[in-house]
């Protein structure tokens, strides 16, 4: 381990302010990164881990301050400049062009289009050195089309390598990883250390944080609330600088089971690109109970939510509502069976953007009265749903004539818990429904899951935050590859016994006994 | 430089964009009659006077705005559910197809019967004309944009086929276009004596009636939610194809009703040269217009009375009409900018 007080300076983040309307994302946060070292940046969503990363690579310009690579300073607003002075970022989000090859991605932009006769041969050579020295095994020649995410991410790394990176970024690389793959990604890390490279390395996995960083850098509220090194801390003193102490998370008595509501018999749906569709799953959703699933993203998780939210259909197998088969299977047949659908993205599936509030509020039930009647839509109706709902879930909002483009995250989920909890109904299907919302937020769209569970209703709540699972769930599943584990009951199980069935270990045994 | 979406235009902030863009229009077309020789006072205050400086002006915009009513509210229509029509100039031929060949005779019902039926059928023809392309888009993801474009092509040479072989009218000298309509099958003037025709009512009609559904039934709710989110509005459970299918029939329809208004109301027969283009132009309405059913009568008008006015200016100082043309363009080009304007505040870095 490099000593940190003799480390040259690679990065130098000073005073760095940025302000989104009245949103302040960066508030004066100071930052040193030293050769040869790894910063973990944590924070909870929205605290401004992203923000600040966006302006270091020039997508965005501070308001106020500076940032300084290899003691000179960097243009602002230029992600060019950032490239050449050696900074290299691997989005959350991948930016790869999915119709070219690795080679094609790699050298994309870093010589002009019109440079006649390509070097193909030259870069070819490197792109195989610096797999080889980086531990990154990717075909240089493969469509990215073809690539699963991990080797996507790999090229996304040797594109920061190929251009010669001093600094590399990785914005929650290991949030789409299998265990196995994050190894690997760890062990790529620890090779580019070793060639004297620095990383910064945002996460809120603390586990992951703990094993690869040296320092330890905590954002709330877009200030540095602590810096230390990794070494002087353990995960439960991170995760409650993370939120701050202010953790009081709702809590979860035990629910008391009832009837099947929803279950599915053998059901198998077709992959999707690199996810796994649902392999024979066997499965039932119990009222008065919440049921969760644990799972790495992409094994499945996305299947299981459209088939529950009737986006699909089996394509072996049955669902069963109420111990009933169901024949035909829609989103408006899954809203009028009673399924209350918490999207896993609001901006994208849950809300329209540019519709107000009312518009949004009747989005599913539009054509049932009161909402419309013959054809013909009653908009006062509509607006009194609306505003009801803005009173009942405190959805901060000028009104119901306000378009949901401008309200918060938080604001947008409390509609669109209102929209599908106000009927009362007899299962819900919460996908990621506290993803990037702030702790409030948090904990009032779990109190809201907790007492429909205990007005009867059967809840499926999907996450990929294991600790969310094992908060509220009064039984838990893990998915891998698209098989789904046994129900474990509450608290029989340790999140590290968990994480085995995570990594796909244990359904072999099980299929095993089955045979 | 960087777009920042505003919150909450103000009042001054909507209207001062699209003010600005029709003044730098103004000072563009100054130049080019500048240019062309010309004191550009004369030439602004001949296409005003010659657009909207007496009756007979006046009249003579509101007929040509006629056509421009139905095919920008079927570019609307689609536009807002993004079903990107660019067809409309087929289906305006469709519709004129249907009025030449049923009301040469060939139906002698009287007028009461008859215009109605021409008009309904005249709708089925563009309809059906554009529900092949979005058919197309539906079930196999055609992109429609160049399915309708080529369509366009396709059925201008159909129409000249019919017009040079069996739809030739004998007394025409030899010209392609077909028999004049019998006088059941012409429109009625709206006043005795001035020379408009009911085509310009029915256009407002159409206008009012596309804005009530756009406004108050599920259906105009469903094709501003495709529109606007298509992801959203099929999780929500609205049927995404039906919808587009819905808003294609519509929009194919209102087309065609620019057909049948010229051929029925204005020129009495079909000809090659019956439209200069409205279906294209129909896309630069619906655009000044925002895509507003109601805001297209505006807009319509406004893009007749350049034209117009600018022939009448023409004849007058001999400065090219194609004047006109590129008054339309830049109006729109800057359109969009202010467009965007209204809605993004320019951050500098």
């Amino acid at each position: 381990m490099p000593n940190k007080t003799e480390a040259q300076v690679v990065l130098r983040l000073d005073k760095i302010t940025k302000t989104f309307g009245a949103l302040t994302a960066n508030d004066a946060i100071s930052l040193t990164l030293h050769k040869g070292e790894v910063i973990a940046l944590l924070g909870e969503n929205g605290a401004g881990k992203t923000t600040l990363m966006n302006i270091l690579f020039g997508q965005y310009t501070a308001d106020s301050g500076s940032v300084e690579v290899m003691g000179s300073a960097l243009l602002p607003g230029n992600p060019r400049a950032a490239l050449d002075a050696g900074v290299g970022m691997v989005h959350q989000h991948f930016t790869l062009a999915e119709n070219m090859t690795v080679l094609e991605n790699v050298t994309l932009g870093t010589r002009p289009l019109w440079a006649p006769g390509l070097d193909r041969a030259a870069a070819r050579a490197r792109i195989v050195q610096l797999a080889q020295d980086f531990k990154l095994s990717v075909e240089p020649d493969a469509r990215i089309s073809t690539l699963t995410v991990g080797e996507r991410q790999r090229v996304e790394i040797l594109k920061a390598l190929y251009r010669d990176a001093r600094i590399l970024i990785l914005d929650e690389p290991t949030a789409v990883l299998t265990p196995q793959e994050t190894t690997d990604l760890f062990e790529t890390l620890r090779k580019a250390i070793a060639l004297g490279l620095s990383i910064i390395f945002i996460s809120h996995k603390l586990h992951e944080v703990m094993a690869i960083s040296d320092r330890v850098v905590i954002l709330r509220h877009g200030k540095v609330v602590h810096e230390g090194p990794t070494s002087g801390t353990d995960r439960h003193d991170l995760a409650a600088r993370m939120v701050g102490g202010e953790v009081n998370t709702p809590t979860a008595a035990p629910g008391v089971p009832g009837a099947p509501l929803l279950s599915l018999r053998g059901v198998t749906t077709p992959d999707r690109g690199s996810a796994p569709g649902l392999k024979s799953l066997e499965f039932s959703l119990y009222a008065g109970q919440i049921t969760g699933l644990a799972g790495v993203s992409g094994n499945g998780q996305a299947a299981l939510a459209d088939l529950v939210g009737g986006m699909i259909q089996p394509a072996k197998g049955a669902l069963m509502l109420a111990g009933a088969d169901v024949l035909h299977w829609s989103p408006r047949a899954a809203v009028h069976a009673g399924i209350a659908r918490i999207p896993e993205d609001r901006h994208k599936t849950g809300t329209i953007a540019d519709f107000d509030l009312s518009e949004n509020a009747i989005l599913e039930t539009y054509k049932d009265p009161p909402f419309s009647r013959r054809g013909w839509m009653n908009w006062r109706a509509a607006r009194e749903f609306a505003s009801r709902i803005i009173t009942s879930y405190d959805v901060r909002c000028p009104g119901p004539g306000t378009r949901i483009r401008l309200l918060s995250g938080g604001n947008m989920q409390k509609l669109i818990l209102g929209r599908v909890i106000e009927g009362s109904p007899q299962i819900i299907l919460a996908n990621q429904p506290v993803r990037g919302l702030d702790i409030g937020a948090v904990n009032y769209v779990h109190s809201q899951l907790l007492a429909a569970r205990d007005r009867g209703a059967a809840v499926l709540l999907i996450s990929e935050d294991l600790d969310e699972i094992m908060a509220l769930s009064d039984v838990i599943h893990v998915i891998s590859e698209g098989r789904l584990s046994p129900p474990f009951a509450r608290g029989s199980m340790s999140p590290a016994d968990l994480g085995v069935w995570m990594t796909g270990h244990g359904y072999g045994e099980e299929a095993a006994h089955a045979s | 430089m960087r777009l920042e979406p505003i919150a909450n235009p103000s009042l001054t902030r909507t209207l001062t964009p699209p003010a600005l863009a029709i003044a730098t229009t103004v000072i563009i077309a100054s130049l080019l009659a500048m240019l062309a020789g010309a004191n550009p006072f004369a030439v602004l205050g001949l296409i005003l006077k010659g657009a909207f400086g007496s009756k007979f002006a006046l009249l003579e915009t509101l007929n040509r705005a006629t056509p421009l009513i139905f095919t920008g509210l079927a570019v609307a229509v689609a536009f807002r559910a993004r079903l990107w029509n660019i067809g409309a100039e087929a289906q305006l031929y469709a519709g004129a197809l249907v009025v030449a060949i049923l009301g040469a005779g060939l139906l002698n019902w009287p007028a009461v019967l008859l215009l109605p039926t021409m008009a309904i059928l005249a709708m089925v023809a563009g309809a059906v004309l554009l529900l092949i392309p979005a058919l197309l888009k539906v079930r196999l993801g055609v992109d429609e944009v160049v399915t309708t474009l080529l369509i366009n092509f396709i059925f201008l040479l159909f129409i000249s086929m019919l017009l040079e072989g069996v739809l030739k009218d004998p007394m025409g000298m030899g010209w392609p276009k077909s028999a004049r309509l019998i006088d059941e099958a012409r429109l009625p003037r709206i006043v005795d004596g001035l020379r408009l025709h009911w085509g310009f009512g029915l256009a407002l009609i159409a206008s009012v009636i596309v804005w009530i559904i756009s406004a108050r039934t599920t259906l105009g709710y469903e094709m501003r939610a495709v529109g606007l989110n298509r992801n959203a509005a099929e999780f929500a459970g609205i049927p995404v194809g039906r919808v587009l299918i819905k808003t294609a029939l519509l929009s194919g329809g209102l087309a065609a009703l620019a057909g049948f208004s010229e051929v029925a109301g204005l020129k009495g027969n079909l000809t090659l040269d019956l439209s200069p283009g409205f279906g294209y132009t129909g896309i630069i309405v619906a655009m000044l217009a925002l895509l507003n059913p109601l805001g297209v009568i505006a807009a319509a008008l406004f893009v007749a009375g350049i034209f117009v006015g600018a022939d009448s200016m023409s004849r007058a100082i001999g400065v090219p009409t194609y004047l006109a043309d590129i008054m339309l363009a830049t109006a729109l080009l800057l359109m969009v900018v202010a467009i965007l304007l209204t809605r993004f505040r320019v951050v500098r870095e």
